[in-house]
C-alpha cells in the first residue's frame, strides 16, 4: 500500500515536472525563444525520465527539482553570463554547497547583512548575473505547471545539506540582532483578525482544522520550519520553498503581502531556523 | 474613582516602563514591517499598524496589568453593536452552520463582494457532523445545552463573537463583529447554531 501510493506521488511529480519543461519554452516570448532553447528543453526533460526512475525507488519528487536547479547553478547564464557556481557564495566559499543551507541565514560581509538561502541566490542572480531583483519578484511562486527558477536553486542548494545538522550561526552582532527582530515579528499582532504568527504557532498540540501547528517557538516545533522544504506539496502538485510558506501564513494572517525576498522574512526563517538548532536536516521533501 | 483611575496611570507607567526595558528590537521589528509589505487585494498597508489593543497585547506578551486590561475591555465592551430589534434568537442555525464552516474573509484572496464568513470550526469543535475542526479555542459542542439557554447566556454568546476581546483583552479569537467581517444577520444565526435547543449543536 505504502509502495503503492509512493509510485503515485511520483507519478504526478513526473507529470507535473514534465509539463513544467514542456510549457517553458512557450512561456517566453516567441522571439526570443529561438530553436536551441527547445532543444535545450527537451535534453532536460530527457534527463527527468532517468530521474523519474530514482524517484520510483526513492520516493522524492523533490530530486527532479534538484536537477533542474542544478543545471541552473551550473549554467553560464544572465545579461552577464556567468554562472552561480563560479561567482555565488553562500557563506561558506564561492560555489560551496555542502552544508551551506542548514547554515543559512547567515551573516555576509559583502552586503553586511544577514540573508537566508532564497534571498542570497536572489542576490547572487542581481549581481552577479545580472538579472534584474523586480524581474525575479515577479512570479516567484509556483503554481500548475509553473516553477520559478529560484525553487529550483533553493532545492538544489537545500539538497547539499542533506542529513546534516543545522547549525545557523549565531556569532556575528547581526546575526544575534536578526534573531531577536525575528522573534518580535512572530509575535506581533496586526490587522482585522489581530492575528500573529504566535496566535496561531505559539502553543504545543493545536490544530487549524485537521492541520497540525507547530509551536515554533520550541525546538520540537521549529524543526518542522526546516524539515521536508523546500517541500513538494501534495496540494496542487508543486514545489514550495520557505518563501510561499511565510507568504501564504502571511495571508491566513490578514496581513498584507511581504515582498519576495524580504529582510523580514529573513528574520522570520533566522528565529525558527535558530530554535531548530542541533537537529538533523533530511533535506527537500514532501508536504501535505 | 479617584483611586481607580490613579491604579490604572500607575498600571500605564508600569507598560511604559516595561517598552523602554524591552530594548529597541521591536521598533526594529516594527520599521522591518512597515518597509517589507506592500497592498493586496482587500489587504491594504494600513493593515500593518497595532491598533491600541494590539499595540498592548504586543507590548505585555499578552498579559497586560488588570487595570489596564479591564478598562480597555470596558471600552470594547461598550462598542459592541446589540440586536437592533432587541432579540438575540430568532437566527436560522442552518445558515449559521455554514457561516461556521465557511473560511472565507479578509485575506488578500478574497474578493469584497464574496460573503464572509466566520472561520470558526478552524478554532471550534461545534456540530456533531463536523469532524475536521481546530483547537486553538474551546469545544462548543453541546453550548446551550451546558451552558444553559437563558438570555444572559444568549448575550454572552453575542458579544463574544462580536468582540471576544470584550471580555478576554487578548483572545486569540478575531473581533468578528467589530472588524465588519460579520454582519448582525450573521452573526444571530451564529448565536442560533450555539443556543437553538433544536440546533445539532444542543440536540444530538
Ligand atoms: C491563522 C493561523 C496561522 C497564522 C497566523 C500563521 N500560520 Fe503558519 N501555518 C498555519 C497553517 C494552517 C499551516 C499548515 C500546517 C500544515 O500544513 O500541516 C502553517 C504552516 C506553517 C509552517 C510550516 C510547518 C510545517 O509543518 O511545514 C511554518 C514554518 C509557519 N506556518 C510559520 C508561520 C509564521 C512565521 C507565521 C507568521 C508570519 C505564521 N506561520 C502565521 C496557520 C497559521
Ligand atoms: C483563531 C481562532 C478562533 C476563531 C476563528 C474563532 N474562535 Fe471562538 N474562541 C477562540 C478562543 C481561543 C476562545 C477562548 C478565549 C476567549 O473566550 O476569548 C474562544 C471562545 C469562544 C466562545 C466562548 C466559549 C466559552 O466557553 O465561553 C464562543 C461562544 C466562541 N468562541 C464562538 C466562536 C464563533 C461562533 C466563531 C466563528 C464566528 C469563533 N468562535 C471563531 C478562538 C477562535
Amino acid at each position: 500500500m505504502k509502495k503503492r501510493i509512493g509510485a503515485l506521488m511520483a507519478a504526478a511529480a513526473m507529470s507535473a515536472a514534465f509539463a513544467a519543461h514542456a510549457q517553458q519554452p512557450m512561456k517566453q516570448p516567441a522571439a526570443k525563444a529561438p530553436a536551441k532553447a527547445t532543444q535545450k528543453a527537451t535534453d532536460a526533460t530527457t534527463a527527468d525520465f532517468e530521474k523519474f526512475r530514482d524517484v520510483l525507488e526513492e520516493d522524492n519528487p523533490a530530486e527532479l527539482f534538484e536537477a533542474k536547479g542544478e543545471e541552473l547553478w551550473k549554467a553560464k547564464r544572465g545579461p552577464k553570463n556567468v554562472s552561480l557556481a563560479e561567482t555565488c557564495d553562500l557563506g561558506l566559499g564561492v560555489g560551496k554547497l555542502k552544508g551551506a543551507y542548514v547554515q543559512l541565514p547567515r551573516y555576509f560581509a559583502d552586503v553586511d547583512a544577514v540573508m537566508d538561502a532564497e534571498r542570497r541566490i536572489a542576490h547572487c542572480m542581481v549581481t552577479h548575473q545580472g538579472f534584474k531583483a523586480e524581474d525575479l519578484a515577479k512570479k516567484p511562486f509556483s503554481s500548475g505547471n509553473y516553477t520559478p527558477e529560484l525553487v529550483s536553486l533553493t532545492t538544489y542548494v537545500a539538497g547539499h545539506s542533506r542529513k546534516m545538522k543545522i547549525a545557523i550561526p549565531q556569532k556575528h552582532p547581526k546575526e544575534k540582532e536578526t534573531y531577536q527582530i525575528g522573534k518580535e515579528i512572530f509575535a506581533y499582532r496586526a490587522g482585522p483578525w489581530d492575528f500573529s504568527c504566535s496566535t496561531c504557532h505559539g502553543e504545543d498540540g493545536k490544530r487549524i482544522r485537521t492541520q497540525n501547528l507547530p509551536n515554533l517557538s520550541t525546538p520540537e516545533g521549529a524543526i518542522r520550519a526546516f524539515q521536508g522544504w523546500p517541500g513538494y506539496r501534495m496540494t496542487g502538485g508543486v514545489m514550495h520553498t520557505l518563501q510561499w510558506r511565510m507568504n501564504d501564513c502571511f495571508r491566513q494572517q490578514r496581513f498584507p503581502e511581504p515582498n519576495y525576498v524580504s529582510p523580514s522574512i529573513t528574520a522570520l526563517l533566522s528565529y525558527m531556523g535558530v530554535n531548530a538548532n542541533g537537529q538533523m536536516y533530511k533535506g527537500p521533501g514532501i508536504k501535505r | 474613582m479617584k483611586t481607580q483611575k490613579t491604579t490604572l496611570l500607575c498600571a500605564v507607567s508600569l507598560l511604559a516602563a516595561g517598552i523602554a526595558q524591552a530594548g529597541d528590537y521591536r521598533s526594529q521589528a516594527i520599521a522591518l514591517i512597515k518597509q517589507d509589505f506592500h497592498p493586496r487585494g482587500i489587504a491594504t498597508t494600513d493593515r500593518i499598524h497595532e491598533e491600541g489593543l494590539q499595540a498592548v497585547c504586543n507590548r505585555t506578551s499578552d498579559k497586560p496589568p488588570a487595570a489596564v486590561a479591564e478598562r480597555l475591555q470596558k471600552d470594547q465592551f461598550d462598542a459592541i453593536k446589540w440586536p437592533s430589534d432587541g432579540k438575540f434568537m430568532g437566527g436560522d442555525w442552518k445558515k449559521g452552520e455554514k457561516i461556521a464552516q465557511s473560511g472565507q474573509g479578509m485575506a488578500w484572496n478574497n474578493k469584497p463582494s464574496q460573503e464572509n464568513g466566520g472561520s470558526c470550526y478552524n478554532c471550534h469543535q461545534i456540530g456533531p457532523k463536523e469532524t475536521s475542526f481546530g483547537t486553538l479555542g474551546p469545544s462548543l459542542y453541546q453550548f446551550g445545552k451546558l451552558r444553559g439557554y437563558g438570555e444572559d447566556i444568549q448575550k454572552y454568546v453575542w458579544g463574544k463573537i462580536w468582540n471576544a476581546k470584550a471580555t478576554n483583552l487578548c483572545s486569540q479569537m478575531p473581533r468578528m463583529g467589530h472588524s465588519g467581517t460579520l454582519t448582525e444577520k450573521q452573526i444571530k444565526d451564529l448565536v442560533a447554531l450555539l443556543m437553538d435547543p433544536n440546533s445539532p449543536v444542543n440536540k444530538e
